[in-house]
């Protein structure tokens, strides 16, 4: 099996060097688990000469504004709160301090591997204030948006969310808009991909000519999505390619949808490095208002510039490289990170830093 | 190791700082070593080698090392026996042969009897099955809620015998690395049972003494072993770049020749972790002459401790301080070492 893998990851490699026959071709991996995926598994050595992966805005880690991390923090240091997150938020930081930080000075912080642990703390600790993080894309605001329906189902009034989550589509449209932006393809992210389906990207193949195929995470999966984009991209073709077909849709999960639907509506909302993007935010629908912890606590993220010299904005759009940035590998470091996209496992830099 | 990394120790130790990486490694240096400098503690090797009373031979190795593992039982073992391992091994990678341990425990008040019953009956089975004495100890008792239920500190003394030494000024282009068997059964057991996961296929610490291969290693194969260390916090990644970059030379190592157990990997993918990167105590990275390593592997696996050895790669001169992972997939890409608290990956 593994020797089959080895033979046909090679045999598309090898497809993919006679496609392009060196032509200089710029691709984004839209989604951060693709970034790290094809760096550990080493297919930056495989992909052909002139074909250049330029690691987009798919980290929700990264994407979050140094403000609202801030304003988390401010909440996860009052004394009855218990503040409940995905592991890669520990150590990133807001404009001065992490998560890490502030549970080293007393507060606690708790890490979960899902919205509905943290739930599991409301109902049995009464008398703490538990505060969920909602960081992610399509793929995790399902279950945050499901928790929050139990929360209201059980009653529970202990327990809120600070929402920070972000909408896929918006950004790729903001970004394919900018003019800086040069990319002859998008990988689309197999897992967003799973929950919005694959026609949420006719509007970039057909409508503004960029060729977008959906990939998995195996590498067999990346490398044959990376050699539909070649054979797109040569051929002057635009249009949207499932490669993904065992876990995408052209619908995409309907359930998921809905219950995002129940729970949120969409909003303006600031992408690090990117600005505000119209309509790619979400806040809570009215009935569950009671739910939103920046109310609840009365806590409002501030606009924060970014650090001088930090590169993350252009990174995240994929006009620089993480070694073009003049902090990287010296002053930002995964120990000591200066913007997000070195500190998140899925980030760039990280990515870059760790796997060369 | 990038140069100019700093951890930035802030006005507070952190977890990052007991993790084993680079954090604990500035630690250590900024506050200990710089108080305490002298020429053997500065090797920071496993254990300190040095001379008894100006003898040319019969060195001796000491080693200490605490333990504060939660949980205090686990799958495969509990923190008394892994104290006894833990410092058991460190001596056996400075080559030494332990003779004997000193244990000091510190017990938080209301620890169970049943339990301190329980991990001292454990500490003695493991120094029994060792063949090494626990030839004096301390025990101390702290308020309630001044530590957590038990800590464990081991320190031990082993004799270095004739020419032997471990060290990474050895290590020379060619040499064979060798792998003395599967990789984060212990991190996985320890992290899993923390979140009160079920551990799938029965996978368990694998907390064992390493000295009787060691030693039987260093008989048969004198000259031909390099420097040997144990993967424990931080993984077998941080060991092969902390060899790399201090014998400066590049490691070229092959991922599918490092064994991890199917449970290992079912673990590491739902908790997003990297198996290259988590706890071993009962296993060894061994560099050793590249023309003797196939005898030397089949010596390995002849003893229960080695039975799953691998030749995982070779040194190669070039890049000084790089390790390159050939994948699995036929990739290749570098390895790093840990920079601090493994946080398990979410998206």
């Amino acid at each position: 099996m593994r020797d089959e893998i080895r033979k046909t990851v090679s045999e598309l490699s090898v497809a993919m060097s006679e496609k392009t026959a060196g032509r200089e071709l710029k691709f984004m991996e839209v989604c951060g688990t693709h970034t790290v995926s094809i760096f550990r598994f080493g297919l930056r050595s495989l992909f052909p000469e002139g074909l250049e992966m330029l690691s987009g805005p798919g980290c929700p880690v990264c994407v979050t504004p140094a403000g609202e991390i801030d304003a988390f923090l401010e909440i996860a240091a009052k004394g009855n709160v218990t503040a409940a997150t995905f592991g890669d938020l520990m150590r990133v930081p807001g404009s001065s301090r992490s998560l890490i930080s502030v549970r080293g000075e007393g507060a606690d912080v708790k890490v979960v591997y899902s919205p509905a642990e943290a739930l599991t703390f409301a109902e049995e600790s009464p008398d703490r204030e538990i505060v969920f993080f909602g960081v992610g894309f399509e793929t995790t605001i399902p279950s945050v948006a499901a928790t929050v329906a139990q929360a209201k189902r059980l009653g529970l009034d202990n327990f809120s969310v600070f929402v920070s989550h972000r909408l896929v589509p918006p950004a790729l449209r903001a970004l394919l808009s900018d003019g800086e932006v040069k990319i002859d393809g998008l990988l689309c992210p197999g897992h967003v991909s799973a929950i919005i389906g694959s026609d949420a990207y006719r509007p970039f193949a057909e409508g503004m000519g960029v060729p977008c195929v959906i990939g998995g995470f195996e590498a067999v999966d990346i490398m044959k999505a990376v050699f539909g984009l070649a054979k797109q991209a040569v051929a002057g073709e635009a249009r949207v390619e499932n490669a993904y077909e065992r876990a995408v849709t052209a619908k995409g999960n309907i359930r998921a949808l809905e219950m995002i639907e129940l729970v949120f509506e969409p909003c303006d909302a600031e992408w690090r490095g990117l600005g505000t993007i119209p309509g790619s935010g979400l806040k809570f629908r009215d009935e569950f208002a009671v739910y939103d912890a920046a109310v609840k606590f009365g806590v409002n993220p501030v606009n924060v510039p970014d650090p001088p010299g930090c590169r993350c904005g252009d990174i995240l759009k994929g006009i620089a490289s993480p070694e073009e940035c003049p902090l990287f590998g010296e002053t930002c470091t995964p120990l000591k990170p200066v913007g997000p996209c070195m500190v998140s496992s899925e980030g760039s830099c990280a990515a870059h830093y760790h796997y060369g | 190791m990038r140069k100019n990394e700093k951890n930035g120790i802030g006005k507070h130790v952190t977890l990052d700082h007991g993790s084993g990486g680079l954090a604990s490694a500035e630690l250590v240096r900024e506050y200990f070593v710089k108080s305490f400098d002298n020429h053997v503690l500065s090797q920071l090797g496993d254990g300190a080698v040095f001379l008894l009373n100006g003898q040319e031979r019969g060195r001796l190795a000491f080693s200490t090392d605490s333990y504060v593992v939660d949980p205090i039982f686990f799958p495969g073992g509990d923190i008394g026996c892994l104290a006894v391992h833990g410092t058991l091994n460190d001596l056996a990678m400075c080559g030494s042969v332990p003779v004997c341990l000193s244990i000091g425990v510190i017990l938080e008040e209301g620890f169970p009897l049943d339990d301190l019953k329980r991990i001292s009956e454990s500490i003695a089975a493991a120094s029994i099955s060792a063949g090494v004495p626990i030839v004096t100890g301390d025990t101390k008792v702290v308020p309630k809620g001044k530590a957590d239920r038990i800590f464990i500190n081991t320190a031990g003394i082993g004799v270095v015998p004739g020419e032997i030494e471990m060290t990474p000024s050895a290590v020379r282009a060619d040499d064979a690395i060798i792998l003395s068997g599967s990789v984060g059964d212990h991190g996985v057991t320890i992290l899993a049972s923390r979140e009160g996961m079920e551990i799938p296929d029965g996978i368990r610490s694998d907390t064992a003494p390493l000295h009787h291969l060691t030693k039987g290693l260093l008989e048969k194969f004198p000259g031909d072993v390099r420097i040997m260390r144990d993967p424990t916090r931080g993984g077998v990644a941080t060991v092969l770049c902390e060899i790399a970059e201090a014998s400066a030379v590049t490691l070229v190592i092959e991922e599918e020749k490092i064994s991890v157990k199917r449970g290992v990997k079912v673990v590491c993918d739902l908790l997003g972790l990297d198996p290259l990167y988590l706890a071993n105590e009962g296993k060894c990275i061994i560099f050793t002459d590249r023309s003797k390593a196939k005898e030397i592997v089949d010596f390995i696996r002849r003893e229960p401790v080695g039975k799953d050895a691998e030749i995982i790669g070779h040194v190669e001169s070039g890049h000084p301080g790089r390790v390159v992972l050939k994948t699995g997939v036929g990739g290749e890409r570098l390895l790093r070492a840990l920079s601090g608290e493994p946080l398990p990956r979410i998206c």
